[in-house]
């Protein structure tokens, strides 16, 4: 999610630079179009992500000639290993010995996972290859075969670890491998449960590659090597997610869009989900909504900047609404709200002006003060939880919603893509974004959603394990 | 999504205070003569505007009726001075809680006394709520006006006509805030009032202003939800719980998501990536205070982000920001403040204002004057009419204004409510719409000061020091120049206090009247003269010197045209010089002249420098006098008696020889021993009685003697006379010349022109020659010609 990304300011740290950071990602940057406003979209860190679009002819030659791996990345990564962990390189280089001009290359590389740790939630994909020849099977060790097994029998995973079923890409061809792709969520506060069992189960024999990002993929890259002996390739959150989404879209969603608006969102008797074909994909305003929200604006499939963030976003909600319901889970506090009556909290145009203000056009059901009638002790002691619940949820909302809509008109695009976990299962929500960006923009913006949300950069990340061109 | 006014409905106390006192002497003053109200109620308090007369006394100077030029005897005054009775008009606003409306209503209602008004404008959440006491009350119907109208009014109005209106809140610097100069264009410009909920206007004239959009995240979110996480009740609590909180507890930042690695990505671990992204847990207690913060450093980021939105989307770089969220709070100024520099990089200016909080009510008023001559005109003719406040400049009278509050960290709510209960702003109507000089060169970045004392706490310290010690000769030469009258000495001691106080506030709190200058100084010592009728203290010195410099002229004049071309140009300088020692505002001066009358111009010449001065151009001034003539040169003159008579009219007179037409400007009021443009005539006539040079000029309109608009011993160049300004483009004047230490050193020292000028001053302070490197009577001569 696009936590870390966001940059909300504290007044302590003097000028703030959350997105002026560094330009050496520049020497990352490839294709021939270069990037519009380099220094603004990437950070040093991405200077460990390779160059895209190398191909899988050149990944080969890489491999064959140095024995370091498909690609620049992994050949980084090698190189730190054989300084860190020379038994892991052994292992390596001799595990690749056995497959020199075997293809898919990416056999080798089974478990294929994609990792996003965002500030709440851990975003896991899995692909499940289907077409594993009885040789093959027979070659699986044990610990793999036992992942793929558990994780795909099961539905949720301890406690707290839930697979998407709903979201599950089916008969998928990935780097001419069949299968289907997983979509697998658990808080960030059990990252250190999933490192243990990554222990458990000996990941670390597998001598695959874990391509991770997500702020967590920082924060836990020294947890993963001391405690799960996994050395972690670190990718760029917003690579990732630009990169998932394009790819998702393009395979759809079993047979359906992947991309959807909705008709009529204020109106419950006549709204309607309906699918939207994102032909033409640019320029596209790329509104990620995790624990913070990343406002992206994306030219060509890399070409892109992050024009601006925020710290109210899902996080916000939730957080909210823990302090002023006591709900303890997302769903807990969603369902609540679908119960709930904002306007008992909201100071509404018409509560103030008895109903519309027409010097400034505004009609008298917009919120004026959001929580504005909680100034009055009266009007405190008379709202529900689920009132209250409601009106958080309102408020994130039109803010997000308000943001995005000044960054479409300052970046000149009209359509607006909303992603991110904040909005999964979240209808009032999408239906409402969906509402204010048409009704504030006098129909000249277009919000759009997408089946897979919160799951985009966790794909990304799996791409990277690829390097699919 | 917004919302414009202030919060109807979250008053904090409900029941209203009837056992007020009103000391009337310092609150509603003038109100026997109030001609027209206006009302501003917000959610706690209630701003009220009123329009009325103040009778002052003026020292008016007329020439005698000479039939002769022979009747002219040696004692005999050059003219006369006498006292009379001026109307001029005054703004006065007053800030008080909400609950003192109904003893403050009542006491208006007590003394109100020659009105005509019918009608009240009222704004604000509030004025629905109390329409029908004020009608009862006040026996006036209540007019409603819409509350952004009139804030966007007010703050136009402000924006023109009060010197450091707007400041930008810089935390821990010093001082915190640092004051705008009026900008001559304050069109266009984005308006953020944060009320209940926000409000975002492009201002683009006068009269064209535009809603560009708002947030429902405001006042009314932090107050409404800060309550229900803290269960604090009252606004000012909470603020003050935020001042004290730690937001890092219940925000998850940067580092949060990040871990340790933040640094290597040179990113901000303190940045926060999600607002109460901690509170997501059951298991753990979150502080008040935490809480507080937090949700503050939530709205005003969201505010500051999306100000910072609009403003890039409209291409403004100026944003005030208003509201009762805003209103004095220093903890929000600074959250404000560094959101919007961190959300626009620096290219946008958060701006805050002094008068902030009285916006709605003058606004309120402004609009009520425009309907009374609307309904004036419709009605058919303008046979009496209210003028029309929008024609006039205005200027703030120190004296009667209370200054912005002090943000003493250590100063809670309760006390900031107490020292906060009567806030007064007036307005005084100047004579005459006052503008820029045509031959500013670059009128925006023009600062008359040359020293900013809030800044430079050394130079600060010497002034107040310098000003106070002074007090006793004034209020000794307040007294003396009204022998004739019975309360003079009780009314001089009512002077003393009341400046001795705002020397006093000003120690505390340079920063309460906007910048603090040597100008400021001066002007709040003038303001205060006049508040208790001590018009013109130095009248009689002025009067006395004029008729001993009369007396002189023709000799001096006459060994000026003894010398050589060369040699009496440098005297002439020197004549300048000299006679710019004679300045009553100088104590090493005053001194002088106390303890010997017999002080004159030659000795005077004796104390100056001796070449070269300790600014000295003056090899360049005469390499120029060698060239052709000036087409016109504008003289800015400095004091009455020797200065101007013996060191400006030669000057003058050796100009107008060369063929340079002269604009004469004087003072229109009178400030210390600075002659004054009624002086000024009375002195060029006599002048051009003993002097055919002088006598044709003035006949042929060579010679023009006009007035600067102002009533300051110093010199704004961007308050200037219309009629002045008009005239110098008119003649096309290509030479300044600034006179004095007043109008050279303290101000327009490093004013840039885009013609040649000339600022020539004696420094008669041993403390400020010291600092500018040299001595006591140091001599500044700085001839200057504008780059190509």
């Amino acid at each position: 999610m696009g936590a870390g990304r966001l940059g909300a300011p504290m007044e302590r740290h003097g000028r703030a630079s959350a997105t002026s950071t560094s330009s050496a990602g520049e020497q990352a940057a490839g294709g021939p179009e270069g990037r519009r406003r380099e220094p603004l979209r990437r950070r040093a860190s991405s200077a460990s992500v390779p160059a895209v679009g190398a191909s899988a002819e050149g990944a080969r030659r890489d491999r064959l000639g140095s024995y370091s791996g498909p690609t620049a990345v992994t050949r980084q990564r090698v190189e730190s290993l054989k300084k860190k962990r020379p038994q892991l390189l052994l292992a390596f280089i001799s595990f690749s010995f056995l497959f020199p001009l075997q293809l898919p290359m990416s056999k080798s590389f089974f478990p294929w996972f994609g990792l996003d740790i965002g500030g709440t939630l851990v975003k896991l994909v899995y692909f499940e290859p289907k077409d594993i020849t009885a040789e093959e099977e027979e070659e699986e060790v044990e610990s793999l075969r036992s992942i793929r097994k558990y994780l795909t029998s099961n539905v949720a995973y301890g406690s707290t670890g839930i697979r998407d079923v709903h979201l599950e890409l089916k008969d998928l061809t990935l780097c001419g491998r069949k299968g289907n792709l997983h979509f697998i969520r658990f808080p960030t506060h059990d990252m250190p449960a999933f490192i243990q069992m990554g222990r458990d189960k000996n990941f670390s024999s597998l001598h695959t590659v874990f391509c991770a990002t997500g702020g967590g993929a920082y924060k836990f890259e020294q947890d993963f090597l001391t405690i799960g002996d996994l050395q972690l390739c670190k990718l760029d959150e917003l690579d990732c997610l630009i990169k998932g989404i394009l790819y998702i879209d393009s395979v759809g969603f079993n047979g359906r869009s992947q991309c959807y608006y909705f008709e009529n969102p204020a109106d419950s008797e006549k709204c309607q989900k309906l699918p939207f074909d994102l032909k033409n994909p640019y320029p596209l305003l790329l509104v990620n909504i995790g624990s913070g929200v990343s406002i992206l604006a994306v030219y060509s499939k890399d070409n892109y900047k992050r024009v601006t963030g925020t710290s109210l976003g899902g996080g916000t909600f939730f957080g909210l609404c823990c302090l002023l319901t006591g709900c303890t889970t997302f769903e807990e506090a969603l369902e609540m709200a679908s119960r709930g009556d904002s306007t008992k909290v909201d100071k509404l145009v018409r509560d103030i002006y008895g109903g519309d203000y027409e010097r400034f056009g505004l009609p008298g059901w917009a919120v004026a003060s959001s929580f504005g009638n909680m100034m009055s002790k009266e009007k405190r002691e008379a709202v529900s939880k689920e009132d209250l619940a409601r009106a958080t949820l309102i408020t994130i909302t039109n803010n997000i919603g308000s943001i995005a809509r000044m960054c479409a008109l300052n970046e000149n695009i009209n359509q607006v893509v909303f992603v991110g976990n904040f909005l999964r299962i979240n209808t009032i929500a999408m239906r409402l974004l969906a509402y204010a960006l048409d009704y504030w923009s006098k129909g000249q913006l277009k919000a759009l959603f997408s089946e897979h949300e919160g799951y985009f950069g966790a794909v990304g990340a799996l791409l990277e394990l690829l390097k699919i061109p | 999504m917004a919302e414009c006014g202030a919060s109807g409905s979250g008053s904090s106390g409900d029941s209203l205070d009837k056992s007020i006192t009103l000391p009337p002497d310092e609150i509603f003053r003038n109100l026997e003569n109030a001609k027209r109200f206006a009302i501003d109620i917000g959610g706690s308090l209630t701003k009220l505007a009123y329009y009325s007369t103040v009778q002052h006394k003026v020292a008016k100077v007329r020439s005698f009726d000479h039939s002769g030029k022979d009747t002219e005897r040696d004692h005999e005054p050059p003219y006369e001075i006498s006292v009379q009775e001026e109307i001029t008009a005054r703004l006065h606003f007053i800030k008080f809680e909400n609950t003192y409306i109904e003893a403050c209503l009542d006491f208006i209602k007590d003394h109100l006394v020659n009105t005509e008004t019918k009608v009240i404008q009222a704004t604000g959440g509030g004025a629905y709520k109390f329409k029908d006491l004020i009608e009862e009350k006040l026996r006036l119907k209540v007019d409603k006006e819409d509350v952004m109208t009139c804030l966007i009014k007010g703050c136009n109005f402000v924006l023109k006509n009060i010197p450091h209106e707007a400041f930008v809140y810089q935390k821990d610097a010093d001082p915190e805030f640092r004051f705008q100069t009026n900008h001559p264009h304050i069109f266009p410009y984005l308006l953020v009032n944060i009320g209940s909920g926000v409000s975002i206007v492009k201002v683009e004239t006068e009269d064209r202003f535009e809603w560009v959009g708002g947030s429902s995240i405001g006042g009314g979110t932090f107050w409404g939800l800060g309550a229900l996480l803290t269960k604090t009740k009252k606004f000012d609590e909470l603020l003050h719980l935020a001042s004290r909180g730690q937001h890092s507890n219940v925000d998850m930042l940067v580092r949060d998501v990040y871990g340790g690695a933040h640094q290597t990505l040179g990113l901000s671990g303190n940045l926060i990536a999600s607002s109460f992204g901690k509170s997501a847990t059951a298991d753990q207690e979150f502080s008040k205070e935490d809480m507080a913060k937090s949700l503050l450093h939530m709205i005003s980021n969201d505010i500051g982000q999306l100000a910072c939105l609009h403003a890039r989307l409209h291409s403004l770089d100026r944003v005030y920001f208003g509201g009762f969220f805003i209103r004095g709070h220093p903890v929000t100024m600074r959250t404000i403040t560094y959101s919007i520099n961190f959300f626009s990089k620096g290219e946008v200016q958060a701006l805050f204002l002094r008068h902030e909080g009285y916006l709605g009510a003058i606004g309120a008023f402004l609009k009520g004057a425009e309907q009374d001559i609307k309904s004036k005109v419709d009605a058919g003719g303008l046979a009496f009419c209210f003028p029309d406040p929008n024609q006039y400049s205005w200027g703030e009278n120190y004296a009667g204004s209370s200054g912005l509050m002090s943000t003493s960290p250590e100063l809670g709510p309760a006390q900031r409510a107490r020292s906060g209960t009567f806030d007064l702003l007036e307005m005084d109507r100047l004579e005459r719409p006052l503008v820029n000089l045509p031959l500013l060169l670059d009128p925006p970045s023009y600062v008359p000061d040359t020293v900013d004392l809030t800044d430079d706490a050394l130079a600060r310290k010497y002034w107040l020091t310098c000003f106070e010690e002074a007090l006793d000769g004034v209020v000794k030469r307040a007294v003396a120049s009204q022998p004739d009258s019975v309360d003079a000495a009780e009314r001089a001691e009512k002077f003393r206090q009341k400046y001795w106080n705002k020397l006093q506030t000003l120690r505390q709190q340079p920063f309460a009247y906007g910048t603090l200058t040597v100008r400021s100084l001066l002007d709040t010592r003038e303001h205060c003269l006049n508040e208790f009728n001590f018009p013109d203290p130095y009248s009689k010195v002025k009067q006395r010197e004029n008729g001993v410099a009369l007396r002189c002229f023709p000799g001096v004049v006459r060994s000026l045209d003894a010398l050589g071309w060369e040699e009496r140009q440098l005297a002439l300088v020197k004549g300048l010089l000299a006679g710019n020692v004679f300045d009553w505002g100088a104590k090493a001066v005053s001194d002088v002249l106390e303890s010997d009358p017999h002080f004159g111009f030659e000795e005077a010449k004796r104390k100056l420098q001796e070449r070269p001065w300790l600014v000295d151009s003056y090899s360049k001034w005469l390499q120029r006098l060698k060239g052709p003539p000036h087409k016109c040169a504008l003289i800015f003159a400095d004091n009455s008696g020797i200065d101007i008579i013996l060191g400006v009219f030669p000057f003058v007179r050796e100009l107008l020889l060369r063929g340079t037409e002269v604009i004469l400007a004087c003072n229109s009021g009178p400030a210390l021993n600075d002659v004054t443009h009624s002086e000024s005539l009375i002195v060029a006539e006599r002048i051009a009685g003993m002097d055919t040079v002088v006598h044709s000029a003035l006949q042929e309109e060579r010679l023009l003697l006009v007035q600067t608009g102002s009533s300051s011993p110093c010199l704004d160049l961007s308050r200037l006379d219309k009629g002045l300004a008009a005239l110098v483009r008119e003649r096309g004047a290509d030479l300044v010349v600034i006179e004095g230490m007043g109008r050279a050193v303290h101000t327009n020292y490093h004013a840039a022109l885009r013609c040649e000028s000339l600022k020539l001053a004696v420094v008669k302070n041993a403390w400020l020659a010291e600092r500018l490197g040299g001595r006591l009577f140091s001599v500044i001569f700085k001839y200057e010609v504008p780059a190509e």
